[in-house]
């Protein structure tokens, strides 16, 4: 299977993981977005010396996998897909900032405090998104921001987006096939080719998107996306929302790592 | 007047890069009657659904489905009593559920989430795969899938169904399922189709294109079987009016 199959494979599988009935898919599509918004905001609210506060936020994702029994290599593969991004960004601070500091009890430079602190921010960041689209779906996302008052047009740029990736890697999947059945020494697509691989690529998949706008007209499709499982929030999706942003206030004002770690101090020397 | 009636005068289609889609094409469908059209690659065929679906329009003539004309105005409404299985399953079914694509006509009706259940529910029933409302609609095989299209278009409850070569690409058994389910339906029914067997299995009136152009409407048996005019519109007798492959004994 070539990598382009594997990666259509791979956004499926995300679809299919949201499909799960647990607690956490259970709970309403708004109280998740509100919390993982309150998670980004807490995350990024710490300092970039801030490491030990940022621990405590770890207790966040852990949880959910673990309640949500999604496979943790899955997950752990989507994290590091994107983890070179992270990586990328934080990779020139320890050359532009010497300055020694004290790390729990080590003497380091602040530049790699602040890579390691926007390693953990990142992994942090990506893995709560990828909880939540994992645990709802791509369309209670949609019914939750609709609810949230994001502009119908916007929504609707987000879930047509989603699909116009599946139809495109779909087309892309289709068409590398066909070139290597024809083409068995090549290694990739040969540079000559790909002035026409893109054009052909970008024409199919404009064809079978019309196609598809067609199929969603011809029943009643106007421009507002009807997910229909829209239903109050309950007493369970409260004490969720409720519960998960006064962890973040405590974490955020008590750094939980320094309490652990003064809790564990006091059992060692009473 | 039923509103399942169907009905073109003098329709003619021009594609803006001159091509002929259709020509000057009149006939009337009446409720409850199942009718092929058939007729060579670029004979019009498609073209022809599409203006009944007001995807299209006619540049001369006019289309009515019931007594109401296809126009830009009226195709929201054409749209809720017409309805199209497509020759790609895979362009009809783009939710994440084989449930949620088949709930997606009755929601953007706006039904309250129990009347889309029973909708759903009936529609699944109807083709067979009341245990598949929760796969992916990619996991299904092509004739589930071509199933699982076809309730998507009768959750609607469409007097009208229209069908875009309903059994291209599908195995013998899924072909054989599928003509069963089609004779099963009592609406007015109008399928393109190369597989003249199956137009013979399930249409009570054939209409021929050819070049855009109506050239032939009766029983099927009439005109499939008249081997020198369906060569003249380019095409075959049906494989079951064939004469053996082998001893060349005559059909009787």
């Amino acid at each position: 299977m070539n990598r382009v199959s594997n990666a259509l494979l791979n956004l499926r599988q995300m679809d299919d993981l949201a499909c799960k009935d647990t607690p956490i898919h259970r709970i309403h599509p708004l109280a998740k977005i509100v919390v993982t918004l309150a998670f980004l905001v807490t995350v990024v609210s710490f300092g970039k010396y801030d490491i030990s506060g940022l621990l405590g936020l770890v207790f966040f994702p852990v949880i959910l996998m673990a309640l949500s029994e999604l496979p943790g290599k899955v997950m752990l593969k989507r994290l590091l897909v994107l983890e070179p991004i992270v990586v990328g960004i934080g990779l020139f601070s320890p050359f532009f900032d010497p300055r020694e500091m004290i790390f729990f009890g080590l003497t380091i430079s602040a530049g790699w405090a602040t890579f390691l602190s926007i390693l953990i921010k990142g992994t942090l960041t990506i893995s709560a998104g990828l909880l939540l689209i994992a645990t709802t779906g791509i369309d209670r996302v949609a019914e939750g921001l609709r609810m949230l008052k994001i502009p119908k047009i916007l929504v609707l740029q987000i879930l047509l987006t989603y699909r116009y990736i599946l139809v495109l890697i779909e087309e892309l999947s289709r068409m590398t096939r066909a070139y290597f059945l024809r083409a068995p020494s090549d290694h990739g697509i040969r540079r000559d080719a790909w002035g026409s691989f893109a054009g052909q690529l970008l024409l199919r998949t404009y064809d079978r998107a019309q196609r598809i706008y067609i199929s969603m007209s011809l029943r009643g499709f106007t421009g507002e996306y009807h997910c229909g499982k829209n239903r109050p929030m309950r007493g369970g999706d409260w004490v969720y929302l409720l519960g998960w942003c006064g962890f973040f206030a405590l974490a955020r004002w008590m750094p939980l790592a320094q309490l652990l770690s003064l809790g564990l101090k006091g059992v060692m020397n009473p | 007047m039923s509103h399942h009636r169907v009905e073109m005068r003098k329709v003619s289609y021009i594609y803006p890069d001159g091509t002929t889609g259709i020509s000057d094409v009149s006939m009337l469908l009446r409720h409850g009657e199942s009718v092929g059209i058939i007729g060579a690659n670029g004979a019009g065929k498609s073209t022809l659904l599409m203006l009944l679906l007001g995807i299209l329009f006619p540049a001369a003539g006019e289309v009515l489905v019931g007594d109401v004309h296809v126009t830009p105005k009226t195709v929201s409404s054409i749209r809720q009593r017409v309805g199209l299985v497509m020759q790609q399953a895979d362009d009809q079914l783009f939710m994440t559920t084989v449930y949620d694509d088949v709930a997606f006509g009755p929601r953007n009706e706006g039904l309250n989430e129990q009347e889309v259940a029973e909708k759903v529910k009936a529609a699944l029933e109807t083709v067979g795969l009341a245990h598949l409302g929760g796969r992916a609609p990619y996991k299904l095989s092509g004739g589930e899938k071509k199933s699982a299209s076809i309730a998507t278009v009768l959750a609607m409850e469409p007097d009208v169904l229209l069908m875009d070569e309903p059994t291209a690409g599908l195995d013998p058994q899924a072909r054989r399922r599928l003509i069963r389910l089609l004779n099963r339906f009592t609406h007015t029914k109008i399928i393109t189709s190369h597989d003249l067997d199956m137009i013979m299995d399930t249409c009570d009136r054939v209409l021929v294109l050819k070049d855009g152009e109506l050239v032939g409407d009766g029983a099927p048996l009439a005109l499939l079987s008249n081997s020198t005019q369906m060569e003249e519109w380019g095409l075959e007798l049906p494989l079951s009016l064939m004469n053996c492959p082998n001893c060349g004994a005559q059909k009787k």
